[in-house]
């Protein structure tokens, strides 16, 4: 599903994000990937989202070359991805419906259909009751589910995390992971950075580590 | 009875499928939808709108105002264009008897409609009344001033071409000594209204360029205040198009607004000069009546608006949407 090979990323004024990073996320699979701050984390998944494009190397993402895709075909990739944010980036002006509803709107579907698998996904992360809210009104675990839901509700084979649970505390925090499990389980596969190392540890999910840019080796140990 | 209601919506339903292709019709949802949508952002903040509005109404109110009255002057002139008269002075020799014959003559021809004979001596009563050089006159022995016979053509040859060959033609009988068409000033006066005409046109342009430029901006600051939106919509897989949409139908939003409200301008406007033209009309023996818009006129003006409207912010987007990439 997501294969780096060689990837390397330079940011203008010679800052080396990534070093000749190669790895390869099955189908299916759920992994962790972790690292202090500053380690790549957030580059690789932007490399992912085609946020940002790698300096050297090659990415294949549901077996597409990233590198060859033109800048107008971005937005058809991206709807195969969920992709949920450390600070939720919902839009505020909106109720949670429409904020969960908007990768929906953006392909053109029906109303009615809408309407019936934003419930879904809202019935999914237990917010049934406060689609006519607004995100402000919500506390911070139940942002981030409204996040998630928003990530989900086009049903894409591929869920980005970028620290998911960094502001939120340990039960809500599970709660979290426990929703990304689900998922998994329907044969969605999903990529979750993240730095809480007592949370991801105690998950039967590979980690991999990111130090300089590189992954540490051996690091991908799996449990189960 | 449900049912029956639900089996019924499905099959119209099942005929517009049918009519078209599921692409079309996503696409002709979403344009549909932003159209409302941003529509309802507008109402939202109805302070800032109307001021935008209210800007580019009185930057088309003034070119579309100057031109309904040059229409309204010309309607004026349309009377007068009808009212060529040729003026034949008649050979010194010719009396009275015989210029009436020639006139009864004339009266015959299919060309003309109406003529008109001053005598000799009236013309000189005239011309004593109103030059001022009655006793100069008196001091003559003969009445110098010919007969004149006023011809007015028949509705055929009241064009300026046909009443200009009209007159060579009564120039060469013998009883004429000169013929003159009194054509020339209402010549003048359409050549001055085509001055004005191009006038307003170049102001018209200018002031659309400005419409362009204020939808423009004020579209530029809208893209720039919903930058994390446009972000978050970039990021979730939104094309260019869909982006676009909303701010697009903002500026067309502004440009109906903008010439809905110069049609009231100019209408309040002419409203308010109705009066003093209806009392001036009647000082002229006339029944001359302001006209302002027809419907053709409304819908080009509102055309006109919206494509002004629709053309600037087309320009912000194209300049500042592209800009805007997620981080």
């Amino acid at each position: 599903m997501i294969r780096f090979d060689n990837v390397s990323k330079r940011y203008p004024g010679g800052y080396d994000a990534l070093r000749a990073l190669s790895l390869h996320l099955e189908r299916g699979q759920m992994a962790f990937l972790t690292g202090h701050s500053g380690a790549g984390k957030s580059t690789l998944l932007k490399l992912i989202a085609l946020i940002e494009r790698p300096s050297s190397g090659q990415i294949l993402i549901d077996g597409q070359n990233l590198s060859r895709l033109p800048r107008r075909r971005i937005p058809f990739l991206r709807r195969k991805l969920g992709i949920i944010f450390q600070d939720h980036h919902l839009l505020l002006d909106r109720t949670v419906f429409d904020n969960v509803a908007l990768p929906l709107v953006i392909t053109g579907l029906g109303h009615r259909e809408i309407g019936r698998r934003v419930r879904a996904a809202l019935d999914k992360v237990s917010l049934l009751g406060k689609e006519r809210a607004f995100p402000l009104t919500l506390s911070g675990g139940e942002q981030q589910r409204v996040g998630i839901a928003r990530a989900v509700v086009h049903k894409p084979p591929l869920l980005l995390a970028d620290e998911p649970t960094g502001n939120l505390d340990p039960e809500l925090s599970r709660e979290i992971m426990a929703l990304f499990e689900q998922f998994n389980q329907v044969g969605v596969t999903v990529l979750v950075a993240s730095h809480d190392l007592d949370l991801i540890s105690r998950l039967p999910y590979p980690i991999l580590t990111l130090r300089h840019g590189q992954l540490r080796p051996g690091a991908a140990a799996t449990r189960s | 009875m449900n049912r029956l209601r639900g089996g019924l919506a499905g099959q119209t339903r099942a005929g517009v499928q049918r009519w078209l292709p599921a692409s079309v019709r996503a696409y002709l949802r979403c344009n549909a939808q932003v159209l409302i949508s941003s529509l309802g952002r507008l109402y939202r903040s109805p302070i800032s709108t109307l001021m935008t509005a209210a800007v580019i109404g009185i930057a088309l109110a003034l070119p579309t105002g100057l031109l309904v009255l040059l229409d309204n002057l010309e309607r004026v002139s349309i009377g007068w264009d009808g009212s060529a008269t040729i003026s034949l002075f008649l050979e010194q020799s010719l009396d009275d008897e015989a210029a009436d014959a020639l006139a009864a003559q004339l009266r015959n021809s299919p060309q003309i409609q109406d003529v008109r004979h001053i005598r000799r001596s009236e013309a000189l009563e005239e011309f004593r009344a109103l030059s001022g050089f009655g006793e100069a006159l008196n001091s003559l022995e003969d009445n110098p001033l010919p007969a004149v016979l006023v011809v007015k053509p028949s509705e055929a040859y009241s064009g300026a071409d046909a009443a200009q060959a009209l007159a060579e033609t009564l120039h060469a009988r013998p009883e004429v000594d000169m013929a003159q068409l009194d054509l020339q000033w209402v010549q003048r006066f359409t050549a001055l209204m085509e001055i004005g005409r191009r006038g307003i046109l170049v102001v018209g342009a200018l002031l659309g360029l400005a419409v362009l430029l204020i939808v423009g901006n004020t579209i530029r600051l809208d893209i720039q205040s919903r930058r994390s939106e446009i972000e978050v919509t970039k990021l979730i897989g939104a094309t260019d198009a869909f982006i676009r949409r909303p701010f697009l139908y903002t500026g067309l939003w502004y440009g109906i607004f903008g010439a809905t409200l110069a049609w009231m301008l100019v209408e309040l406007s002419f409203w308010l000069i109705a009066d003093p033209v209806e009392y001036l009309a009647g000082l002229y023996q006339s029944s001359f009546l302001l006209r302002t818009f027809d419907l053709g006129q409304i819908a080009n003006l509102l055309l006109m608006g919206a494509t002004l409207g629709l053309a600037g912010s087309w320009l912000a987007v194209g300049r500042h949407l592209n800009a805007i990439e997620p981080r």
